[in-house]
């Protein structure tokens, strides 16, 4: 089978996010592969290098020219080769799914394996709109997976558990947390992954537009009334506490 | 009209469902609010469906007694358009976030995910939602013949109903066969209340020490308040408790009165299940922990010392 991996680029998770403008201002800040998806790059490895027939796994991002840094990471991680489509713009994830499904198809991919939610963005749609481009089924939220021939066989999460499926390839698989522990790229495996091809598309041949408008984005602020109370004497702090929940508060009856 | 998929649970209409009337009462778009209600065995559920809406489209149909996003987008998107929906609102539950992107994708419309707030701007749908780990609230704008939009739970008030029962009808639909294979499913239960609707949460974290202690503290509390019960991912992760209860990015959004959390160091991705509760309470024996800067009320102290003091003085 060949394997699409699909890496996003995302600030970690404890960096201060500031917004200027009408978006998010991402200047100065340090910018990771977005950790869903590097359980689905980790996944594919897996598969190849349990008994799963993997010809090739291909990244694509698409972004801007930073993102050649997650690509890299997935490379050094063991991805064969990397595809970048370098934009500035912002896509939503229906929109983004045309170019996902076109590269999908001139690759000849059978596997997508992506991460189930953006930690930037928050979006879960990009599996399930690529796998409808395709007309491919999908299964989202997996954190079990694994390849007999042409099956897949796993375990994933729905609204009130979890469920074991089976389905035929092609098809689309989010990942999430408890699917992998992700590797950590070796010294000799980022100098090996220098040479390894990342070959730039150029956008304009995918004929998308982003179908959503961001107009605006501001910051989070509650403010908390950050009252502490003293816990060395333990009982005197639980009583303190009940009786500020309960009259000042007023969330105890 | 604008289409509203139902959500429901245990044969009764879900909460959600009836957020989601609201949200399509103030989003100011074209057209009767429409139910559709999926599934097999869902009389009930229309009833109930039928007290808050202008009509109910009713697929009660063996195919659908279970829940698959292939064939759920075939059915929604082929009803959006027999209807001409102006507007297709999908709960914004794992299932709901699964398959409304396939719903757009079928009717060629812009997607608006996991909303909290929705407006007509002229032609357009505007909207706010969470980004950046419920950190950033951000506004977005799609125009179009159809919009198709997922509802944050939690985000708008539950509708009442109103005036005259809507007219319940029976559809037919051309439904795909669905290609993947269910071998087994596990749900998760709970005697508590639902996270979804508890006013008051005790949750737990590493810090609470053992299963042990997790019952005995945790659980303690919460049953001496009638509070429901939630866990961070690394309870749920060591096994400890069921995922049903983890909070977070990657578990259940919560927005109760009191959030009361016990052992919980406050990593962003927790906080972003939480934050947004009314009043949080921290007891962490760390006072350099982050839950502490987004709290109302903190204790400095072991939980195993300050929670039996808590369970006591709430006897009294
Ligand atoms: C992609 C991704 C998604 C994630 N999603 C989630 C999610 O949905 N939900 C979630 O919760 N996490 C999530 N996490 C994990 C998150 O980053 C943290 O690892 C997790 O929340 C930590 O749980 P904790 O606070 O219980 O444990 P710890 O970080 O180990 O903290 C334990 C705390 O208990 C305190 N403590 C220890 N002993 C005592 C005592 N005796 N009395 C009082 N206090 C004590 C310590 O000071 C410490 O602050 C996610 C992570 C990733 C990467």
């Amino acid at each position: 089978m060949k394997i699409l991996t699909l890496v996003r680029q995302v600030p970690d998770a404890e960096a201060r996010v500031k917004v200027s403008g009408d978006r998010v201002d991402l200047e100065g800040t340090t910018l990771v592969i977005d950790g869903m998806d590097e359980y689905g790059v980790e996944e594919a490895l897996r598969l190849r290098e349990g008994n799963a027939n993997v010809e090739e796994i291909v990244a694509l991002a698409v972004g801007p020219k930073k993102v050649e840094d997650a690509l890299r990471t997935a490379l050094a991680m063991g991805v064969d080769r990397a595809i970048h489509i370098e934009t500035d713009e912002r896509f939503d994830a229906v929109s983004l799914s045309k170019i996902v499904a076109q590269v999908a198809q001139s690759e000849g991919t059978d596997l997508i394996l992506l991460g189930g939610q953006e930690a930037d963005w928050d979006s879960q749609a990009l599996g399930a709109a690529s796998a409808e481009r395709l007309g491919w089924p999908q299964l989202t939220w997996t954190n079990e997976l694994n390849a007999d021939g042409e099956t897949l066989t796993g375990r994933h999460d729905v609204d009130d558990g979890n469920e074991g499926f089976k389905v035929a390839l092609p098809a689309v698989i989010t990942a999430q947390q408890g699917l992998n522990e992700p590797r950590y790229p070796t010294l000799p495996n980022i100098m090996k992954a220098k040479k390894k091809e990342l070959r730039k598309d150029d956008l304009g041949g995918f004929g998308v537009q982003p179908a959503v408008k961001y107009v605006g984005a501001e910051i989070q602020t509650r403010a908390r009334l950050n009252k502490m109370i003293d816990g060395k004497d333990p009982q005197a702090a639980a009583e303190q506490l009940l009786d500020l929940l309960r009259n000042e508060a007023k969330v105890l009856a | 009209m604008i289409l509203v998929v139902a959500e429901y649970a245990g044969g009764k209409l879900g909460k959600s469902t009836l957020e989601m009337v609201t949200a399509a009462r103030e989003s100011g778009r074209e057209g009767p609010i429409t139910l559709l209600v999926l599934g097999q065995g869902v009389t009930d559920v229309a009833t109930e469906a039928a007290a808050v809406a202008d009509q109910v489209l009713v697929g009660d149909l063996g195919a659908l007694a279970q829940y698959n996003p292939e064939v759920w987008a075939a059915a929604v998107a082929q009803i959006a358009r027999e209807g001409e929906a102006s507007t297709v609102l999908i709960g914004g539950s794992r299932s709901g976030r699964e398959y409304a992107p396939r719903v757009a994708v079928k009717l060629d419309a812009p997607y608006l995910e996991d909303v909290i707030k929705l407006s007509a701007e002229g032609d357009a749908l505007r909207a706010q939602r969470y980004t950046f780990l419920a950190r950033v609230t951000e506004t977005v704008e799609a125009s179009g013949p159809v919009i198709v939009a997922t509802v944050k739970p939690g985000s708008f008030a539950p509708a009442a109903p109103a005036g005259e029962a809507g007219e319940q009808y029976d559809i037919e639909l051309n439904l795909p066969t669905p290609r993947t294979e269910i071998t087994g499913k596990s749900v998760e239960k709970s005697s508590r209340v639902a996270l979804s609707e508890a006013e008051v949460i005790v949750t737990g974290g590493r810090g609470v020490g053992s299963p042990e202690n997790f019952a005995q503290f945790v659980e303690g509390l919460a049953d001496n308040i009638g509070a429901g019960v939630g866990a961070t991912r690394a309870v749920v992760d060591a096994g400890w408790r069921p995922y049903a209860e983890q909070v977070g990015q990657t578990g259940k959004t919560v927005q109760p009165k009191a959030y009361i959390a016990l052992g919980v160091s406050g990593a962003v991705q927790h906080l972003s299940g939480m934050g947004k509760s009314k009043n949080i309470i921290a007891i962490n024996k760390d006072a350099e922990a982050p839950i502490f800067k987004v709290a109302d009320y903190g204790i400095v102290g072991d939980v195993s010392q300050i929670v039996p003091a808590l369970i006591a003085a709430s006897k009294k």
